[in-house]
């Protein structure tokens, strides 16, 4: 059932638990300072960040000296919008952990992209995503937990444990960027970085009452992020409002020389594009998104959300996007392809977990064998069999020319209408278990997001109500670096839907 | 349809050392997730080329100037096994093989 939203509490609500625009208003004006910000999530952090399984590495020190210089740039009128706003990164992008010399940097974070493969794995550089949020004054906390190089949707594949929704602890905060999306959920970080390949920043903002953005392919440099499926991943954030998100994307955005295929077009002002009206926007239902096994409380939620933006002024009109249905088949042939030819590098000989076997093929085979986890290797499998003689044509080359369709599809659909409006996840979270003993079910959780990455078209996903007392999603998705259209729907979506406010039951000090 | 020949086929291209059980259950697993991916058969794609990418961009090139990378002991850092500045690696050539 969906219910209505309470009575707003934001001014009331504990000092971890609000907004960027709110406390960077209190920043600036000197009643807040951003040692008090860092420890008020510190604190979380202490309190549930264990029992939650968020983090798998803190840096407390360093944030807390990253926060005494951001009081002081305050102090002498510097006006970044993020500056001291402490923020975590899914432990999928590398930190720099290592000096010139080799020698590990005092308070420099490891990075394991969710596998033991890469347990104890010190980076010599940082992620264009740490250098540009550090440019932006931003403090980072911590590297969040993760599925195994970010393939799952639930967060159990990491090889560090599975994590909780701060929802309700028995059920998964969706993945695979888990870590990150509970972490902003429960207060411990005003923002958090996530990749998403095929939802995996979208269904868990969705399942964990949050606000996530998977940018236009190409927006934001992926330079210093594990690869996964390099035609297909994406860097984007998580936060609790819409103007946060937008805030975030602003500082991440842009063409970079390290990423060759970011892509050098103007990064507007996505805080100014949010107009608070819906007014003048034509938005598209896609019939097929409202697919079979659908939860009718979510069904409800989406369906009471499009009539929502329709009071507001928005004409809506359904839509057909024909091949939906040929997304996940798709999507399952060409991100494993993609995986298996870039998870070669880890070969027990540069870095990483090496079974340490004197003969050359035995020590790949074992070292490969052990440090993987077991979706890890099944995607390994499935890609290296997609691509293997006699079966590329059916195969891979088939996936690329029905991913021809499925763009052109898109294409099409929003030459007619500024934006498309569906659920992000077909479920609210799940109970941690209830899908681990088949694959196919789990890859079922992203049949409404996949279908984006593959025409790499921006898309969030902002809180739209309750079902059963768990957070349900609506997505809005539009044309290739439109993110200003796609944060300006969401945004005036959430300033009259009234859920902006809802939190779980751990946001209490 | 997958059988066990084929996953220890596909296991040796990947190198990739699987146990008696994980080759079981890749057999079924794999079957189970081509039964799905089959339906792409049913998609006429006889007039359509394959997209790699969805960006409209092809050879991006930069200037060729000199710049410095990572120091050899920061890259030799993670090396499970070094000697001296190099990645120690097992015998990859022996005489007489």
């Amino acid at each position: 059932m969906a219910t209505s939203p309470p009575a707003s509490e934001a001014p009331t609500l504990p000092l971890a638990d609000r907004t960027i625009g709110e406390v960077s208003d209190l920043l600036r004006a000197r009643k807040l300072s951003s040692v008090e910000l860092v420890r008020a999530c510190l604190e979380r952090i202490a309190r549930d960040g264990e029992r939650l399984n968020t983090f798998l590495a803190v840096g407390d020190e360093a944030a807390l000296e990253a926060a005494r210089d951001a009081d002081r740039a305050l102090a002498a009128g510097d006006e970044r919008p993020l500056l001291g706003i402490p923020y975590a990164l899914k432990d999928i992008f590398v930190t720099k952990a290592l000096d010139e010399a080799g020698q590990p940097l005092p308070g420099g974070l490891p990075t394991t992209a969710g596998s033991k493969i890469l347990d104890g794995y010190r980076s010599p550089y940082a992620s264009s995503a740490e250098d540009r949020l550090r440019a932006a004054g931003a403090i980072l906390l911590g590297k969040t937990n993760c599925d195994e190089f970010a393939m799952g949707s639930s967060n159990e594949n990491s090889a560090f444990g599975a994590v909780h929704n701060p929802w309700d602890e028995s059920t998964v905060p969706g993945g695979s960027s888990g870590g990150s999306a509970a972490a902003v959920a429960a207060g411990e970080a005003f923002f958090a970085l996530g990749t998403d390949t095929g939802g995996s920043i979208r269904q868990p903002a969705s399942l964990s009452g949050i606000i996530g953005l998977k940018p236009t392919y190409g927006r934001v440099s992926r330079y210093g992020m594990v690869a996964f499926a390099s035609s297909l991943d994406q860097c984007g954030p998580f936060a609790r409002s819409v103007r946060d998100v937008a805030l975030v994307l602003g500082a991440v955005a842009g063409h970079e020389p390290r990423d060759s295929t970011s892509v050098d077009t103007p990064v507007p002002n996505y805080a100014e594009a949010l107009k608070g009206h819906v007014r003048d926007l034509r938005l598209g239902v896609p019939r097929e998104y409202f697919v079979a096994g659908m939860e009718p409380g979510v069904e409800k939620a989406v369906r009471a959300a499009i009539d929502l933006l329709e009071e507001l002024g928005a004409e809506i009109v359904e839509v057909s996007l024909p091949s939906t249905d040929k997304g996940l088949a798709t999507y399952y042939i060409i991100a494993p392809a993609e995986a298996s030819a870039n998870l070669a590098r880890y070969d027990g000989v540069k870095y990483g977990y090496s079974a340490g076997d004197d003969d050359l093929l035995t020590n790949y085979l074992r070292s490969r064998g052990q440090g993987f986890g077991p979706e890890v290797k099944r995607r390994i499998m499935l890609g290296t069999y997609a691509l293997s003689a006699g079966y590329y044509d059916a195969y891979y080359l088939k996936a690329q020319q029905v991913r021809t369709l499925i763009k052109a599809e898109f294409d099409e659909v929003l030459e007619g209408v500024d934006a498309l409006i569906a659920p992000t996840s077909p479920s609210v979270a799940f109970e941690i278990g209830a899908k681990t003993q088949d694959p196919l079910l789990m890859y079922l959780n992203d049949a409404c997001t996949l279908p984006v990455n593959i025409a790499g078209l921006p898309g969030v996903s902002v809180p739209c109500g309750l079902s059963d007392g768990l957070p349900v999603g609506l997505q809005v998705i539009g044309r290739a670096f439109d993110e200003a259209t796609v944060l300006r729907i969401a945004d005036a979506y959430e300033q009259a839907a009234g859920f902006a406010s809802l939190r779980p039951p751990t946001a209490h000090d | 349809m997958i059988t066990r020949a084929d996953v220890e086929h596909v296991a040796a291209l990947a190198r990739l050392g699987l146990t008696e059980e994980e080759i079981e259950r890749m057999v079924s697993q794999l079957n189970h997730i081509l039964e799905a991916i089959a339906a792409l058969q049913d998609v006429d794609t006889s007039a359509v080329g394959p997209t790699a990418q969805v960006i409209p961009l092809e050879n991006v090139m930069r200037e060729d100037v000199p710049r410095d990378g990572i120091s050899r002991e920061a890259a030799l850092a993670n090396a499970p096994l070094r000697e001296g500045g190099h990645l120690r690696v097992p015998v990859v050539l022996e005489e007489g093989r």
